[in-house]
């Protein structure tokens, strides 16, 4: 896993948005073990509790669960892994159709845009 | 329990307030960094903490009590600048280490030793400036302390050395110790602090969670430091 931070934001924001990232796109497959908090620490180069900030949040929207003394796992619940993933979508179309806006474009020529000549440049 | 506890912590050199009525609390498995510019009074504050200075008022409290000959066992401490005699090998600071500290692990010091690919029969005067400093590091974080005190550990080395710096640090840093690191160089040790704490003029002018700042003041703890000192 790559990490790379911008010091500008709060740095357990970026590590949870990374570890979602890997989750919703099933990098790390539900029900599997997360590597430990001192593992991710080291690979993030910050501070244990960095991370175990950035693993609450996580925690908290249900993406993954602690059991005692075996560590972290990604959750095994399809259906929330699937709701976190349509957000961030959400929020990266949102982001799409704001920057095409800024550059002149309205919604609907945004979506041609994407249907007819959005494969060219690939 | 708090592992440091400064209460109104005053220290005066003639007409110089040089720290001023400062509260500070440290918890374990934290790391805090000290930040101010350069006559701050990072440096008198660490000395007081290290009973090398006596507080002018005010009082320290190391484990809830005061500070004295078993509060010296348990803070590890860098000072800015290095206290290791030139002529001596490495081995030869090993044998001082193991003899003054009982906490001191040598197994731990020679495995790091290790890692940087230095002879143990070098003497100290022909090492580098950043070697000498990674050799101080490997000394003070292989003592098994509560405390670890690291005054300026990033002071003219360049940037491939503070990444070894940082990274001793956080592989080696006890989740039941505080961990206190004095710079002015902020850019590059930001990310591994778990709470800044900014000093200028001797008084404590901000305490707060790194992350917490970044999200109330926006930007990064070296933009906002500038923000708040600006010359």
């Amino acid at each position: 896993m790559d990490f790379v931070f911008d010091n500008e934001r709060p740095i357990y924001l970026q590590i949870s948005s990374l570890l979602r990232t890997q989750i919703v796109s099933g990098k790390f497959q539900p029900g599997e073990k997360l590597p430990s908090v001192r593992e991710l620490a080291l690979a993030a180069k910050v501070n244990p509790n960095t991370v175990q900030k950035a693993l609450t949040e996580l925690e908290n929207e249900g993406l993954i669960y602690t059991e005692r003394t075996n560590g972290k796992f990604v959750s095994s619940d399809a259906n929330t892994i699937l709701i976190a993933k349509n957000a961030l979508a959400k929020e990266k179309a949102a982001k799409f159709f704001e920057e095409m806006q800024n550059i002149g474009y309205s919604d609907t020529e945004a979506l041609n845009y994407i249907n007819h000549f959005g494969g060219e440049g690939k | 329990m708090n592992i440091l506890t400064c209460n109104n912590l005053t220290k005066r050199f003639d007409k110089t307030l040089a720290l001023d009525s400062v509260n500070i609390a440290t918890e374990p498995g934290k790391i805090y960094g000290l930040l101010g510019k350069n006559g701050a009074g990072k440096t008198t504050l660490i000395k007081l903490i290290n009973g090398l200075l006596t507080p002018t008022a005010g009082e320290i409290l190391f484990k809830n009590e005061p500070i004295g000959v078993e509060s010296k066992k348990r803070i590890s401490y860098l000072p800015e600048r290095t206290y290791l005699d030139r002529d001596m090998t490495v081995e030869k600071v090993f044998d001082y280490f193991a003899d003054f500290y009982e906490n001191f692990d040598r197994p731990k010091a020679e495995r790091l030793l290790a890692d940087l690919d230095l002879e143990k029969s070098m003497k100290i005067s022909k090492m580098s400036k950043g070697m000498q400093e990674k050799l101080q590091l490997i000394l003070v974080m292989s003592r098994d302390a509560d405390l670890y005190i690291l005054d300026e550990p990033l002071g003219g080395v360049d940037p491939a050395t503070r990444e070894y710096i940082l990274d001793t640090i956080l592989q080696n840093f006890s989740e039941n110790a505080s961990l206190i690191i004095s710079t002015h160089i902020i850019a590059d040790i930001e990310r591994i602090l778990d709470e800044v704490i900014f000093i200028d003029n001797g008084k404590v002018v901000l305490h707060s969670a790194a992350d917490a700042l970044r999200e109330t003041e926006g930007g990064s703890i070296d933009d906002i430091f500038r923000r708040r000192f600006k010359c």
